[in-house]
């Protein structure tokens, strides 16, 4: 049910630049901003393994959004480096969805966020690593591993949280109120995806869909705790428009950068 | 040989193993005061992992570039691999990690001072590496050998990374000392306020130190405080002068006959004040700790009652 159909691959020289770029930059950016919020966390976690846990998650992504934006600077082929596109756009510029934005809240905000997002990643990485564009899917190959754990790990806390204790069990149904409304959006495609999806270079969302709902649904059972139906799907992050939280993010983000424009660190 | 360990009493049959160097082990015998000073010294050594990494975590999200920032994070993560392993070690001299941060959290427990200073700039994130890892080393290198067998391993896994963190620190401050003026001043800032905590980690002189001839005496330590002092002079005065910064000490002075550098007096009022807890950020510290593991305890509830429920689910199913 998975396999991801690409008969309508092009080969991967034929795949123009210019089309590719703002799909990479949007995974640069969707990954750099998760990693960031979970850094915010080190030093803080309930418990200092939890704490190893997430910086080590927060390390995958970071490493991951270094590989594209390398990728993405590459394929714009203006000289701009991985930290030009890192610091020096602006949010209406920046490309990732709302989700990953979104602020760590308590821990139970912070596994939510995660699960949706790893559900997602996790999927969409299995169909990009056997992509037509082999410079992706070689990004995708090596990051599916890691996802692939990320998602054990967020999956087990929505399962230890929701059938733990009743405070647990209320934290988490809050943190799901809160933030299953930004799930929709990561399987929306924005134009730069539609593009690709056109071409058979990013796999159709419609296709992981059934795999991800069910593994979601098989989650939240374990976990106790009712799948919200007729969420409202906020969009908008892809295109650039933004929640309120991402210009502090990037404030702090890029303040060295800002601050001593064109220097070396 | 059997004969003279039915003469020797216990602390005499311990001594002798610590005086040919024979590692202690957590089921042989040891004297009470041995196993209450180790406790003391590995919890405030894993404790102070635990606070130093707010300091530096303080700068992961403003990092100048996705390589400092990737290698600043993982270095933080790294000093919490360091408090688990040594949280297990003083476990092995039977306190449990809970009674530990709780003494930490009443403030029984001590931590390493240096940790209440505040990081204001990116260049505190090359002293920190530089200077305060450069001192941890020097401290901790000797532990590789110290005469108790968990610790000693512990910290020579310890010490290959901290010494990976020092080269990193002084390639922030190189990077920094190569760059514009600005990156330069920024250095030479942050060495001013750096320079003299960091000599304040080897702790008081000698003569006040109540505890170093006991721990001598038992192998925990090596060296005294200021033979360690000097030795970290020797070590960064040049490192300076190459970087071609200043050490915000007028005395320092190369002896050519006692071969090593000359200094002045740490100022020990601060030193002290410090330790009692009056630092810029002893309260700060204290309270970002407390606070997490506060926040944090509905999560650890959850995680036990959750792995109750299912270990009863499956003695039902066995």
């Amino acid at each position: 049910m998975l396999t991801q159909d690409f008969t309508n691959a092009t080969a991967t020289s034929a795949t123009e630049p210019s089309l590719l770029f703002p799909f990479v930059l949007q995974l640069a950016d969707t990954s750099l901003i998760l990693a960031h919020r979970l850094s915010e966390w080190c030093g803080h976690g309930p418990i200092l393994e939890q704490d190893l846990a997430m910086a080590n998650i927060a390390l995958d992504l970071l490493g991951e959004a270094r590989s594209y934006y390398q990728y993405a600077a590459e394929l714009e082929g203006k000289g701009r480096t991985e930290d030009d596109l890192a610091y020096l756009r602006s949010a209406v510029e920046y490309r990732n969805p709302l989700l990953v934005e979104q602020p760590n809240g308590d821990f139970a905000h912070t596994v939510v966020r995660q699960f949706l997002f790893d559900n997602y990643h996790y999927h969409l990485l299995k169909a990009l690593k056997d992509g037509p564009d082999t410079h992706l899917a070689g990004i995708a190959e090596k990051s599916f591993k890691e996802a692939a754990y990320h998602l054990k790990w967020s999956s087990e806390w929505i399962i230890r949280l929701g059938d733990g204790t009743a405070e647990s069990w209320q934290r988490l149904d809050k943190a799901i109120a809160a933030l299953w409304r930004f799930a929709g959006e990561l399987t929306t495609p924005a134009p730069a995806e539609t593009a690709l999806q056109e071409i058979g270079v990013v796999p159709d969302y419609a296709t992981l869909l059934p795999a991800m709902q069910a593994y979601a649904a098989q989650v939240l059972a374990e976990a106790t705790v009712p799948e919200p139906t007729a969420v409202f799907a906020q969009q908008g992050g892809k295109i650039g428009r933004h929640s309120e939280h991402l210009g502090y993010l990037l404030s702090e983000l890029q303040y060295m950068q800002r601050t001593y424009p064109g220097m070396t660190w | 040989m059997e004969t003279s360990e039915q003469v020797l009493s216990p602390e005499e049959q311990f001594q002798a193993r610590i005086d040919a160097d024979i590692r202690i082990e957590p089921k042989d015998w040891m004297p009470d005061a041995y196993r209450k000073t180790l406790i003391r010294q590995i919890s405030q050594h894993a404790h102070s992992e635990l606070v130093g990494m707010l300091p530096e975590g303080n700068w992961i999200t403003r990092a100048p570039s996705l390589k400092r920032k990737s290698i600043l994070l993982a270095k933080v993560q790294d000093e919490a691999g360091h408090g688990l392993y040594l949280y297990s070690a003083a476990e092995t001299l039977g306190t449990t990690r809970d009674q530990m941060l709780a003494d930490l959290h009443s403030g029984k427990a001590k931590y390493s001072s240096i940790f209440n200073y505040p990081t204001l700039s990116w260049a505190d994130m090359g002293c920190v590496g530089w200077l305060v890892d450069g001192a941890a080393i020097l401290n901790q290198v000797p532990l590789c050998r110290t005469s108790y067998g968990p610790y000693a391993r512990a910290m020579v896994r310890v010490c290959k990374e901290e010494s990976f963190h020092q080269r990193q620190g002084f390639e922030i401050m190189q990077t920094l000392c190569e760059g514009a003026p600005e990156q330069k001043a920024m250095a030479q800032e942050a060495l001013n306020r750096w320079w003299w905590p960091t000599l304040m980690m080897f702790g008081p002189k000698d003569a006040d130190s109540p505890n170093t001839e006991q721990s001598m005496k038992w192998r925990i330590k090596r060296f005294t405080n200021d033979e360690l002092r000097q030795k970290f002079v020797d070590m960064m005065v040049p490192q300076a002068e190459f970087l071609g910064l200043t050490v915000p000490d007028e005395k320092v002075k190369w002896n050519e006959e006692r071969q090593a550098y000359d200094f002045g007096e740490v100022n020990w009022d601060e030193f002290w004040a410090v330790v009692k807890g009056n630092g810029l950020c002893n309260h700060e510290r204290l309270q970002a700790r407390v606070s997490a593991h506060d926040e944090g305890a509905w999560v650890r509830e959850a995680a036990l009652a959750h792995a109750a429920k299912r270990a009863a689910k499956e003695a039902v199913a066995a």
